[in-house]
């Protein structure tokens, strides 16, 4: 089933479109339709009246998010490109920029002008490193043809992009760490408020949005509010969606899909159904902090409500498959073991009580756990809510989809004394 | 360090501050030009980078022991990073650790004794389409099974005793 391509519309499997190539697919035509031409205003109302919503996992409405940015505030203020895409299960930037990279450089512009920010940062993970690379080439073309730089297409419009490379750490996603990294201190979170549109990169106003959020623009500001709410399948709701799919699927890779689509199209059509003949038994629908969907699940649309309203969310939307012979106490093993590495060690309860979680989880996968280490696990999530920033909260995600619909295979590890399917 | 180092990286770098409002945001870059032309970030390299940024060297330390992709101890000449999340797990990922450990004869975190390879663990690599995934270097692996671990090994072993040590 074929979906209409705005994203990837440029995407050939293994080649990188540069300048030519995206102005010879209309590339750059929503800038110089904005910049001199629109007032930066009318541009923030065609952003929040397209209903686009953060794509990095959180899903804010970014319409609001720039309702509350201080534009006419005098002195410097920042847009940040968040590109450290560490999420476990999600890779689809590392596929929009290796595919198309002048895109997220036009959306970062358009960005800038609505916003009235001079200078923007794209936070690029360390490990992609072919992403920095093109993201460099691509901005010294977009530098050389007046697309960033002084004076854009002649307009009393200047816009720097500078690319950032790091050197690992999932935290650095969280954007207050990020602005951390940036600024070359110890990457902690920081405590909101401020928050960073009042008080953000170098104490300055500043705003960061996920990679796939940015690249939308140039489609909203050429098409309208209206052709991108018409995207999607289902009401209220709007745009396409990039799944990257993963896991025990016969077809693991990166798609564009009307946001809203059925899960069991997404699985069962796209993904190529379940591997070896299996049956699904769950899934995360967008990364390692999502809660899990069951097979009860599969008729779910694909959307930021839908997923909301079964107590889940569509994060990522990096869709990680689990066959019938998995584990789902130890696939939460692995993921809160992920967390509980990747925690900063700033506050106590992520600090410890991750660690303290998978202790507690190991002790029933090897069958060591008696009924009251049960009890004792349900009752962590309410303390590990209290952590400084959203890493230990999404840690729980996992951890609390596996007590919401797999409670049976806990009791069964510690009634048998050992894990039932033949793990640990 | 070798003072040529210190030179270059001075000369890369010392025109940069000078244009740069907050010199302080060079860190990281700095650092990872440390480790691209030492292997790794020594003590003098967290030094040079203070005195070359204006800052104190415990400024410098706390950001260079955050990041795991910066070694503040030696490694190898060629660094595995082997994938251990959800994705590459669901795919194999342990059982593929279990194969590196013992085709290099060392367990995670140590380094072999001809001084090649270091192993480490990492979360997500962003290669969730291909797991299991390894990282040797910057070098992305993916559709990972035991040969193709062994054909990686041998052609990285190759190039990295053809590089002046």
């Amino acid at each position: 089933m074929s979906h209409p391509q705005v994203l990837f519309a440029r995407r050939r499997p293994g080649e990188t479109v540069f300048l030519e190539g995206y102005l010879a697919g209309g590339g750059y035509r929503a800038l110089g339709a904005a910049v001199g031409k629109q007032e930066p205003a009318a541009l923030r109302a065609l952003v929040l009246d397209s209903g686009l919503r953060g794509r990095g996992g959180a899903g804010f409405p970014t319409g609001q998010k720039w309702s509350f940015f201080p534009v006419d505030a005098p002195g410097p203020k920042y847009l940040v490109c968040n590109c450290d895409e560490m999420e476990p299960g999600t890779y689809k930037d590392r596929e929009l920029l290796e595919a198309d990279p002048h895109l997220l450089i036009e959306g970062m512009a358009l960005a800038a002008y609505a916003l009235g920010v001079q200078r923007g940062y794209v936070f690029v993970r360390y490990d992609y490193d072919e992403v920095f690379r093109i993201l460099e080439r691509a901005c010294a073309e977009a530098r050389a043809q007046g697309f960033l730089g002084e004076r854009i297409l002649g307009a009393d419009f200047r816009f720097e992009l500078h690319v950032h490379g790091s050197a690992g750490r999932y935290i650095l996603g969280e954007e207050t760490s990020l602005l951390n990294g940036l600024e070359g201190v110890r990457p902690n979170p920081r405590l909101r408020p401020p928050f960073p549109a009042q008080r953000g990169l170098f104490g300055r106003p500043t705003t960061v949005q996920n990679v796939e959020t940015l690249c939308n623009l140039p489609g909203i500001v050429e098409r309208g509010a209206a052709w991108f709410r018409g995207l999607a399948l289902t009401p209220g709701e709007a745009g396409t969606k990039l799944f990257g799919l993963s896991g025990h699927l016969n077809r693991t890779a990166c798609f564009e899909l009307p946001m809203g689509i059925a899960l069991r199209e997404v699985v069962e059509v796209h993904g190529g159904g379940v591997r070896a003949g299996r049956r699904f038994k769950a899934c995360l629908p967008g990364g390692a902090s999502t809660p899990y969907l069951t097979a009860a699940h599969l008729d779910l649309s694909m959307d930021f409500g839908a997923l909301e309203r079964v107590g889940s969310r569509l994060g990522t939307a990096g869709v990680t498959v689990f066959d019938d012979r998995t584990c789902m106490l130890a696939a939460t093993l692995n993921l809160i073991s992920f967390f509980a590495r990747e925690s900063c060690g700033w506050c106590t309860p992520c600090r410890d009580g991750l660690p303290f979680v998978c202790y507690l989880l190991e002790r029933i996968e090897r069958g060591q756990a008696g009924p009251e280490d049960l009890e004792i696990l349900k009752a962590q999530p309410a303390f590990i809510h209290q952590s400084f920033c959203a890493l230990a909260q999404g840690a729980m995600g996992p951890l609390e989809g596996l007590l919401t619909h797999f409670e049976q295979e806990l009791h069964d590890h510690i009634a048998r004394g050992g894990c039932p399917f033949g793990g640990a | 360090m070798d003072p040529r180092i210190i030179e270059k990286l001075t000369a890369e770098f010392a025109p940069q501050r000078e244009a740069c409002e907050h010199p302080q945001e060079l860190v990281v870059h700095l650092l990872r030009a440390v480790q691209r032309e030492c292997g790794w970030v020594p003590d003098e390299g967290v030094l040079f980078a203070a005195r070359l940024l204006g800052l104190t060297p415990i400024q410098v330390e706390e950001v260079a022991t955050f990041y795991d992709k910066l070694y503040r101890r030696p490694v190898g000449r060629r660094v595995i990073h082997l994938c251990d999340s959800i994705c590459c797990w669901s795919r194999g990922a342990d059982e593929l650790r279990a194969h590196l450990e013992a085709r290099l004869g060392i367990r995670m975190g140590e380094t072999t004794p001809d001084g090649v390879f270091t192993l480490l663990p990492t979360c997500c690599l962003g290669a969730c389409g291909r797991a299991p995934a390894m990282q040797v270097g910057f070098r992305l692996v993916g559709e990972l099974t035991p040969e193709k671990v062994d054909r990686v090994l041998e052609e990285e072993r190759a190039r990295a005793l053809e590089e002046a040590p």
